[in-house]
């Protein structure tokens, strides 16, 4: 078994993600079979070789990547608000995070 | 095919004034409306924009303005590109009264252009899914195939076209998302290379990997909105500077002499013999067109999938942590602020993007980061110097788009590992950053639809798309 019912918990917990006890058992053992299959990467020796973390080189992005600091009108605040379950304008409103 | 089912003839006809764009809008809606009930593409329409691009399109006719590309084309949108103003779900409940408060940069540029937005089509939620069926909003029907998935995650966008509900769509494609659903209702379906398309606006799925692209009715239409869609955006850090040519000019130039590469590991086991086939006869047309046809090999295709699901999963788990009931999306309240999110977050994601979201966030966590993630990121190099060493020798190489033909709704939704696997001979080309075009290859039986994938090397738009407009002019669809 490559993932267990802990291990789920755990990561659920750190995902912030609500799951059922019916969830957690089909989840796991869907996951567990994805894990195995994933697991044949073992088979290729990648001890020399560079991760990718994207496809793009330097040179396709070089002016992508720097712009001027320029202010630009944006003005959608009331808008994005609008939509919020809960909100005080200009304020989103969550329970109390903090005791006193 | 309706009549006015392809850019050139609807701006043609609005052009000589033989139709307005309102009434080419209207007659659209009009078929929606007809068969939207029975196939589900659509999730919402949005008429009153529609009708005030089409009057705009109009009053350029009526004053003798030159009109733009798309003038008067109708043409629908995946939800998870963002349309202001109109409400954008990613096929998911935690986004369901979502209603964005600016636009992607494909749909500036496509009304730019003239096109007429009639609305926004379902979707596997938040891209995630092969067949339609992880829509929160159901299942959508083949309008090619009936019975069976229309391929995804962009299958509304496909079975809008496929079914004349749309002269063309876009969606979006981070594994085969654009491709596959292409190949299942029969109609062309481009995705170009990373960078190449911006991605503002677009709601992240996985950021390395996602791209947006056109679906069509011919290669010409596809080339016509890739040009459109194409070029750098100050909004998209990684949307590049590297020049758009002019895709559609390329077009019906010969392809005499192209070196062509079969990959053999795309023809092995799990492939459908039916597919096999008509790929087989596919190659052969592009020969008798006189291409130079060569076996190539691309030794670690066997790992993509796998190195797919730790990538695509790792970054969806981050990107998907926004959905937390506070900045959008109903809410479920809790003791806590922590209590809420998690309460909101299991309520709004369905099945799918929950396995996503504990399997990427696993491959990420403290003790299995280098087990998975980055054993993920070094294979991911592997497979992109494959392509790099095969496209030394070749100009462009030829697989099948899905081992499989489009399967009945609701055969493999219980196997999230089989479902993945039909991914195989497209994450690939995802992985390594490349365009790729799935076109019509002819029907199994003379029912169920094949799709041939040409991929080329980064930024070799242009090659792709003449090879596929060599491919369709030759018959390729009837095959």
């Amino acid at each position: 078994m490559k993932i267990s019912r802990e291990d789920v918990l755990r990561v659920a917990e750190l995902a912030y993600l609500e799951l059922s006890e019916a969830e957690l058992e089909k989840y796991r053992a869907q996951i567990d079979e994805i894990l195995e299959y994933i697991g044949k990467l073992n088979e290729l020796d990648t001890t020399n070789v560079q991760p990718m973390a994207q496809v793009l080189t330097d040179d396709q992005t070089a002016d992508a990547t720097l712009r001027e600091d320029l202010v630009v009108p944006c003005a959608v605040a009331d808008e994005v608000l609008h939509h919020a379950s809960d909100a005080e304008p200009p304020y989103f409103r969550v329970p109390k995070v903090i005791e006193r | 095919m309706s009549e006015l089912a392809t850019i050139s003839a609807v701006r043609d006809a609005v052009a000589a004034k033989k139709t307005s764009a309102r009434e080419v809008a209207t007659d659209y809606f009009k078929r929606i409306a007809a068969r939207n009930g029975e196939l589900n593409a659509y999730l919402t329409l949005c008429e009153e924009r529609a009708f005030r691009q089409a009057d705009r399109v109009d009053a350029m006719v009526a004053t003798g303005k030159a009109l733009p590309p798309l003038a008067g084309v109708p043409i629908a949108v995946k939800d998870v590109i963002s349309t202001r103003g109109v409400r954008s779900t990613c096929g998911s409940k935690i986004l369901t009264n979502y209603i964005p408060p600016y636009d992607a940069t494909a749909i500036t540029r496509l009304e730019a252009a003239g096109a007429v937005i009639l609305g926004k089509t379902n979707c596997d939620e938040f891209a995630m899914g092969s067949s339609n069926e992880n829509s929160a909003y159901g299942a959508v029907q083949n309008p090619a195939a009936r019975g069976c998935v229309p391929g995804g995650s962009s299958g509304g966008s496909a079975a809008a076209v496929a079914a004349d509900l749309a002269v063309a769509s876009l969606g979006t494609d981070t594994g085969g998302s654009i491709r596959q659903p292409g190949s299942f209702c029969g109609i062309p379906a481009m995705m170009g290379s990373y960078g190449r398309v911006s991605r503002y606006g677009l709601i992240a799925f996985a950021s390395s990997l996602d791209r947006i692209g056109p679906f069509a009715h011919n290669v010409a239409d596809v080339a016509s909105i890739m040009k459109i869609l194409a070029g750098r955006d100050p909004n998209d850090s990684t949307s590049t500077t590297a020049p758009v040519e002019d895709y559609s000019a390329t077009l019906g130039k010969p392809v005499q002499g192209m070196k062509i590469g079969i990959p053999k590991e795309y023809f092995g086991a799990g492939i459908d013999s039916g597919v096999r086939e008509k790929v087989t006869a596919g190659i052969e047309l592009l020969r008798k067109q006189g291409c130079d046809v060569r076996e190539i090999q691309m030794p670690h295709t066997d790992y993509a999938i796998a190195t797919y699901y730790i990538i695509a999963t790792a970054e969806a788990s981050s990107n998907l942590a926004r959905y937390d009931g506070v900045r959008y999306g109903p809410r479920v309240e809790g003791d806590s602020l922590i209590a809420m999110y998690r309460k909101t977050r299991g309520a709004g994601f369905g099945p799918e993007v929950k396995r996503r979201i504990v399997l990427g966030t696993y491959v990420l966590s403290a003790g299995y980061y280098d087990a998975y993630y980055l054993k993920g990121q070094k294979v991911r190099a592997l497979i992109a110097e494959d392509f790099r060493k095969a496209f030394a020798q070749v100009d462009a190489i030829i697989t099948p788009t899905s081992p499989v033909p489009p399967f009945k709704l609701g055969e493999r939704v219980d196997d999230p590992l089989q479902m993945y696997l039909a991914d195989i001979y497209t994450v690939t080309g995802s992985l390594a950053g490349l365009p790729g075009i799935s076109v019509p290859c002819g029907r199994i039986g003379g029912k169920l639809p094949v799709g041939l994938q040409i991929i080329g090397p980064a930024f070799g738009e242009a090659r792709v798309l003449q090879l596929a407009h060599a491919f369709e002019q030759a018959g390729g669809a009837t095959l």
